[in-house]
């Protein structure tokens, strides 16, 4: 681009976030299947203990998006939820709070009311959660009024339709718009790399939703059969850094759905701290998105505080 | 939204961005109390543990922390001798007239005492080689069991086998194994040997016995005729003395080319049978259409496992011009990744230098790729101050005319070359005296294929590498060695078709 174009006509002018559909697709070499997977089960296979283990389980806490994205949610059920995200544990006041509450767009408000002054993250679904399959208008209309509602973070939805009948540009494109819709509020691009197929498309779909604009990657909706996966969250791992090598922009990963152990939630923080390395591992960087999760954990933080295990009666259940 | 907006946003965590946050891996350490290893070992000959007559022991030691494990005997001509006509015995008397059914349930019956006490053996194998115990736990061990199962079922098979064909076994079989898979080599060797209905003098590594004598141990319980497995402890001299003996009928020898050669003269002119398993320089090529971080996995296997001690390591790597900025950027940042020390800590990635031998011949092979121009990266990881260590290391801008580029260093050390052409890729991966194996990453099927054609190499591995399973049969080209190991092309050393 020649520097009279730059002069004449500013909108030329390249943001670091603002790159091509081109520039994407150049980066998306195959993954192989085989060879990714054994990657992925060499690294859950590190055994984290004593120190290393609660270290990484209280930041696992920090990491997770609390979540309830039911048809029968209600103010009730949200502000119960909100309370168990402030003071995960109330018999542990060590434990860092998580890192965000997720809910639908209407409950929004309540979580607002109920998380104030808490440092706690709102996040949202919007754009036609969790299939997609709306009018692009109306996505974008629905992320405005979700941020209006008091949200900090959008997780979107792309169109899978769109991408697996190739049509990258109308992705991009939509990713773009939403981002731009966003504001002030973060970007989270769920890929529902359930639906996509193989690894080769996982790849793809990151770099298109990267170079459009996502703060965050994010896997599954959780209303799919096939959610998160370590093989899967490797390969958009290994796109983030290459991500950051081209563009010098860091972005953050989001595995969601069936991440329900915490020693599951432990191979998930090996697998990021041995690909991305020690500055990932922030929530600004990285979260889990999960329901059940959290108990596990704080079961887990109370057998390496007090040296037994406790029956689930002892841990509330939001 | 502008750029300094997504900066400036709120953050859930003080500090700067960029504080690096260090996660130390608390130590995870397989436990050892469970391991019994005797304060010495004698020979194990005809069904028992007998003093060696030269009446000397020598000492095997951890080259993690050089402390001494155990001691075993060194075996003397007389010793070998007495192996020998054991072997004979057994032979003549039991082994090759025993229904071949009741081989394979003897050799049944060692691969499930390996597997039951696969533990014990994978602890035994850190601590006597140095290795990782994730690798002694989960290919080792594991591997070493498999191969015996394999074999066991080929007993009463034999004439499907060789189809149309007699077959008969051969008689004594000499074999002598390396230090880098010292159980899983034993396996190899006896597996199809036994199979076949051969009997055997088995001479382990020096620095390597214990897994061999525990074996000995396994071979007692699993009630095998005496004589039919004999194995022996001892250095250079004692393997030289195995195979200069006249009544051994078959030698299988896997180790240096240079020892291999000199067997080879040893016993030309006689009716010996030979198989040799000897070293590599294995060219792994990487294509500009690789999957490129599954090939940087790949890369890293294929010349860090077991410490780089591997005859078919991948220790020419064969970069596309095209895709050597990524490859080696990659590789730099996943090198530093590796975690090398205490080889019982289940974390460890990379383990101890087998011995301080071999040691000393890394670091002379390192310092002449310094010397002769080629730049050098290294791990920047601690190594303990006790033991035998070394840091995994690569060079770039090698030339094919380098040391490192054309001698075994058998070590964690890469050479990184380039291609531009395919053709390029072939003419220099094969321009060497080795040809034991070969790695080809790239997305085209075709490729693969006309690779796995034109590569001179016994084993060509297609988007992997260093992955082995007894039915896949194993062995050189070239100077790499001669015969098969592993699948039914194993069987054929140990027969005589008629």
């Amino acid at each position: 681009m020649s520097e009279s174009l730059i002069t004449h006509s500013p909108a030329y002018v390249p943001a670091l976030f603002r790159r091509s559909l081109a520039d994407a697709l150049e980066m998306a070499h195959g993954v192989d299947a085989v060879a990714a997977e054994e990657r992925a089960a060499a690294l859950a296979k590190r055994s984290l203990k004593k120190e290393s283990k609660v270290w990484g389980l209280k930041l696992a806490i920090s990491m997770m998006d609390l979540t309830t994205l039911e048809g029968k949610d209600t103010p009730g059920k949200v502000h119960a939820l909100c309370q168990k995200a402030m003071r995960p544990d109330p018999s542990d006041p060590t434990l860092p709070h998580v890192g965000a509450v997720c809910v639908y767009p209407t409950m929004v408000p309540f979580v607002r009311q109920a998380l104030k002054g808490s440092g706690v993250h709102i996040a949202s679904v919007a754009t036609g959660f969790p299939s997609g399959q709306t009018f692009t208008s109306i996505k974008v209309q629905e992320t405005r009024e979700t941020v209006a509602a008091g949200a900090d973070e959008i997780d979107m939805v792309i169109d899978r339709g769109a991408f697996l009948s190739g049509n990258y540009q109308k992705v991009f494109d939509e990713i773009a718009e939403i981002k731009e819709a966003c504001g002030p509020a973060h970007l989270k691009v769920i890929l529902e790399t359930g639906e996509l197929a193989n690894y080769d498309q996982v790849r793809r779909a990151s770099l298109i939703a990267m170079f459009a604009g996502a703060d965050f990657i994010k896997t599954s909706t959780g209303k799919v059969t096939v959610n998160a996966t370590l093989p899967v969250t490797l390969v958009m791992l290994e796109a983030i850094r290459d991500f950051l090598h081209t563009t010098g922009k860091k972005i953050g990963m989001k595995p969601a759905g069936g991440i329900a152990t915490a020693k599951l939630a432990l191979s998930y923080l090996v697998m990021l701290y041995e690909t991305l390395g020690g500055e990932w591992m922030t929530p600004d960087l990285f979260r889990f998105g999960a329901s059940s999760l959290l108990n596990d954990v704080l079961m887990q933080l109370r057998k390496e505080r007090t040296g037994a295990y406790q029956s689930g009666d002892y841990f509330t259940i939001d | 939204m502008t750029t300094s907006e997504i900066e400036t946003r709120e953050r859930l965590t003080p500090g700067p961005a960029s504080s690096a946050i260090v996660w130390e891996y608390s130590p995870s350490l397989e436990s050892t109390d469970h391991v019994k290893i005797a304060p010495r070992y004698n020979l194990f000959i005809g069904g028992k543990f007998v003093e060696p007559h030269s009446k000397k022991w020598f000492p095997t030691i951890n080259p993690a922390t050089e402390e001494r494990l155990s001691e075993v005997a060194e075996a003397d001509a007389v010793d070998v001798d007495r192996a020998v006509a054991e072997a004979r015995r057994a032979y003549d008397k039991v082994w090759r007239k025993i229904a071949p059914s009741e081989r394979a349930k003897y050799i049944f019956r060692i691969a499930r005492l390996i597997q039951e006490k696969s533990r014990a053996l994978a602890v035994a194998e850190t601590l006597d080689g140095g290795k990782p115990i994730k690798e002694s736990r989960d290919i080792d061990i594991p591997l070493a069991a498999a191969h015996f199962f394999y074999y066991a079922g080929w007993a009463d098979k034999l004439e499907y086998a060789f189809p149309n064909r007699n077959v008969a076994s051969i008689g004594v079989a000499g074999q002598i194994i390396p230090w880098n898979f010292p159980l899983l080599m034993a396996a190899w060797k006896l597996a199809p040997a036994l199979a076949a209905g051969n009997t055997i003098v088995l001479k382990p590594a020096e620095t390597t016995p214990l897994t061999a004598l525990m074996l000995a141990e396994i071979i007692q319980e699993a009630e095998l005729p005496p004589g039919v497995v004999n194995i022996i402890t001892g250095a250079g001299a004692t393997g030289a003395a195995l195979v200069a003996h006249e009544d051994v009928d078959k030698i299988a020898f896997t180790g240096s080319t240079e020892v291999g050669k000199r067997i080879q003269r040893s016993i030309s002119g006689t009716k010996k049978k030979l198989t040799l398993e000897l070293g590599g320089k294995a060219p792994n090529i990487v294509f500009d259409d690789a999957p490129l971080d599954q090939a940087v996995e790949g890369i890293i296997n294929g010349i860090y496992f077991n410490q780089g001690h591997v005859c078919c390591a991948g220790s020419r790597l064969f970069v596309q011009e095209s895709v050597v900025e990524p490859i080696i950027r990659k590789l730099r940042e996943r090198v530093q990744t590796l975690r090398v020390g205490n080889p019982l800590d289940k974390n460890t990635d990379v383990g101890a230098i087998n011995s301080r031998e071999q040691l000393e011949r890394i670091r002379e092979l390192v310092e002449s790729g310094v010397e002769e121009g080629a730049e050098i990266f290294q791990s920047s990881c601690a190594l303990p101050a006790r033991g035998f260590w070394f840091a995994p290391t690569f060079f770039t801008g090698v030339a094919q005319s380098y040391r490192i580029a054309t001698e075994e260093i058998f070590g964690p050390v890469l050479s990184v070359l380039t291609f531009r052409t395919p053709e390029e890729a072939i003419e220099k991966a094969n321009n060497t005296p080795y040809g034991l194996s070969a790695g080809v990453w790239t997305e085209k099927g075709s490729r693969i294929l006309k690779m796995t054609q034109k590569l001179r190499a016994g084993v060509v591995w297609a988007n992997t590498y260093n992955k082995f399973d007894p039915a896949s049969p194993f062995g050189g080209f070239k100077e790499s060695g001669f015969g098969r190991e592993g699948g039914l092309h194993g069987l054929a050393p140990y027969v005589v078709l008629s």
